[in-house]
């Protein structure tokens, strides 16, 4: 019975299985307000192979939500807008789709786990009416093996006593549980990327712990891909394989996660990385990067960090915003001088 | 003695459960703080950690006098505060001022800056006179690292750091000796995070202001802390010094949570000793017998359910724990 639930119902045209099952390509992301027009993302691109886990790294405003939200086709148009670049899933461009494919896409092949769980999951609905609906539409089941695929999946997330959590409402549960259920949810239709956006950021550390964990093992399971947002620097070395940060709707850097932590390239990733309080380093000052992050309306020309950037100079004040540079084979760095920050450490 | 500035015995905060509207009954009560005993003593920082829920708020809230403790009493500078009458407990109140955690709900939208910082000299007008209150407002601002030329701003004017910049400037203009930082800077973006650390210790050296920092972030409270208490279910579980807490945990809650931070440097992963608490916290309304942590300790034994462990030193630890079998496990370098 069961078996016939990991086939794909609704068949995607011209999908290639040796793509990669997440290309992001030159995304660019505007929205139109009446303040003016808030570049949000200004030509993002990364990849992702299966099992991979790519977080997203960077601070309120920096685009990495909206980010998320363009690739699984859920931005609020208007006022969001994506202007150019190209979204793959194993080679076939979402934003290319129209709505009815990409419904197909959404959820069955690319899933996303939200932030706060509480406003994410409806309150007049129980849970296991919510999980059973994505197998209802998505599978055509009846609604006594919908449920039945319901309880499986909370026991699967490891929520106890699954069969009766299965008639809870939302509110019923904590800030932990709730989270389970939205994995749960994701992972129903047994998706080939996973975007996880900010998952534990509500949560206590105790829980976020078991979270994490628990993505992890699933992730394992399916050889799934995993896009984590995050903006927290621990979550990000415990979990991470490749690190994008980005700042101003830009990825400014990205390599692996023993290089970035070992030896950041750009200024803005060392900054961050300097302002979290450190054992060796109590009783002194933080080095905090001065400074606030630009408005998204007005960004600097040039670099968009140049007004907060100690090796700041003429050339990063001028247009053309400096290039993705090769730092080495698997790592880039836009800065003009990442030589520089690199070295002196 | 003169030394300790602020100090609370058995403080205990219940908020009644009840039922009907008519006739009012009690059921049960939440027992949000639950004995709490503490000393600040001047110029220090106490870290006080815990996750929601475990009643920090709640004692913050007593401390500045926003809540009347159901019993216990509370010493500011000698005084106790639940038996002075209403005037002097009102200038007592000047001695211990809040920053709040949220700087976007906790300024009045309607209000500008200037009228935000001078605020408290309404309501305490001895401590500056009227003339010279924009004077002092203006230096306030300078002081926390904002133009003072922006006093006719209004909140929205400024960004999530700026504005906790003036919830501090509002918090100094009594010139209290005693600031109650609940969560001040987890609202914040990580590189704006460390701007207000700085300027909170600043101030700190500058002023000789004893701190209270309430924090769920460990890391930014092992960096400004002397002294941390860790709290669990509306009590203190372990207190002990910055060193003691992090490098010498001994109850096994205090281990868990330490253990769950996850540590910025990939170097370590895999390897650090990471303790997975299972099940969340118990409603404090119906807390377990004897320890409350037992439901969700792996070295819970019978006793722990029968007889509620106190707060003090014991044989394998060299600082107060609430725990039978208190035994230092070091979990935050236990990979060296």
């Amino acid at each position: 019975m069961s078996t016939d639930v990991n086939v794909k119902m609704d068949a995607l045209a011209g999908v290639d299985p040796n793509a990669l099952p997440l290309q992001v390509k030159n995304l660019h992301v505007e929205f139109r307000t009446r303040n003016g027009i808030a570049h949000a993302v200004n030509g993002v691109s990364f990849d992702l192979r299966a099992g991979e886990t790519r977080a997203i790294l960077g601070e309120s405003g920096c685009g990495k939500s909206v980010t998320a939200q363009a690739i699984m086709g859920i931005l609020d148009t208007p006022p969001g807008f994506i202007t150019g670049g190209e979204i793959l899933y194993r080679g076939v461009d979402l934003l290319k789709l129209p709505e009815s494919e990409r419904r197909k896409v959404r959820a069955n092949r690319i899933a996303m786990i939200f932030q706060d769980a509480l406003s994410a999951l409806n309150p007049v609905f129980t849970v296991g009416f919510q999980l059973a609906e994505l197998f209802r539409k998505h599978r055509g089941m009846s609604r006594k093996d919908a449920k039945a695929r319901a309880i499986e999946l909370l026991d699967l997330v490891k929520i106890p006593a699954a069969s009766q959590r299965v008639n809870d409402y939302p509110h019923q549960f904590s800030g932990g549980m709730r989270q389970r259920v939205m994995i749960a949810m994701a992972l129903a239709l047994d998706p080939e990327v996973l975007i996880a956006d900010e998952p534990t950021t509500a949560l206590d550390v105790t829980v976020q712990a078991q979270i994490m964990a628990l993505l992890a093992e699933l992730q394992r399971e399916r050889n799934m891909g995993l896009v984590l947002i995050t903006h927290d620097m621990g979550v990000v070395a415990d979990v991470a394989d490749q690190i994008s940060v980005m700042y101003a709707g830009r990825v400014i850097e990205e390599a692996g996660v023993n290089d970035i932590y070992a030896s950041p390239a750009h200024p803005y990733t060392k900054g961050l990385l300097e302002s979290i309080p450190r054992l060796d380093l109590k009783g002194h000052e933080l080095s905090a990067i001065k400074g606030l992050p630009p408005m998204l309306t007005n960004i600097p020309p040039g670099c968009a960090f140049n007004p907060r950037c100690r090796y700041a100079q003429e050339v990063c004040r001028q247009d053309p915003a400096p290039p993705l540079y090769q730092v080495s084979p698997s790592r880039t760095a836009a800065c003009h001088f990442w030589k520089e920050v690199k070295g002196d450490e | 003695m003169s030394d300790v500035v602020l100090e609370t015995r058995d403080l205990v905060k219940h908020f009644p459960l009840t039922r009907g509207i008519v006739f009012k009954k009690q059921y049960g009560a939440v027992q949000a703080v639950d004995g709490v005993n503490l000393q600040l003593r001047r110029g220090e920082t106490l870290g006080i950690v815990g996750e929601s829920g475990c009643g920090k708020s709640t004692l913050a809230r007593m401390l500045v006098g926003l809540e009347t403790p159901t019993s216990g009493d509370l010493f500011v500078q000698g005084r106790n505060m639940s038996k002075v009458g209403a005037e002097e407990r009102r200038r007592g109140r000047r001695n211990i001022q809040l920053v709040m955690q949220d700087p976007y709900t906790s300024l009045n939208p309607r209000m500008t800056v200037g009228d935000i910082i001078g605020e408290p000299f309404e309501v305490h007008p001895d401590v500056v006179p009227k003339g010279k209150r924009r004077a002092k407002v203006q230096e306030l601002l300078d002081l926390v690292g904002l133009n003072p030329d922006h006093i006719n701003r209004y909140p929205h004017q400024f960004s999530g750091g700026q504005r906790q910049r003036i919830g501090i400037a509002r918090a100094l203009a009594l010139n209290p000796e005693i600031i109650l930082c609940d969560e001040p800077v987890s609202a914040l973006d990580v590189s704006i995070q460390a701007q207000v650390i700085n300027l909170l210790e600043k101030l700190q050296a500058e002023l000789g202001l004893s701190y209270i920092f309430i924090a769920h972030d460990l890391s930014v409270v092992r960096h400004i802390a002397d002294r941390v208490a860790v709290m669990y279910l509306g009590k203190i579980i372990e207190i002990g010094t910055e060193d003691e807490i992090y490098d010498k945990p001994t109850h096994p809650y205090t281990q868990a949570l330490l253990s769950a931070v996850p540590v910025p440097d990939p170097k370590l992963r895999g390897q650090r000793d990471q303790i997975v608490l299972t099940g969340d916290v118990p409603s404090p309304a119906n807390p377990p017998s004897g320890c409350r942590f037992r439901t969700r300790c792996w070295k819970a034994q019978d006793i722990c359910a029968e007889q509620e462990p106190l707060l003090v030193v014991r044989d394998k630890s060299d600082h107060p724990s609430a725990c039978h079998f208190a035994e230092v496990r070091d979990v935050v370098h236990a990979t060296e």
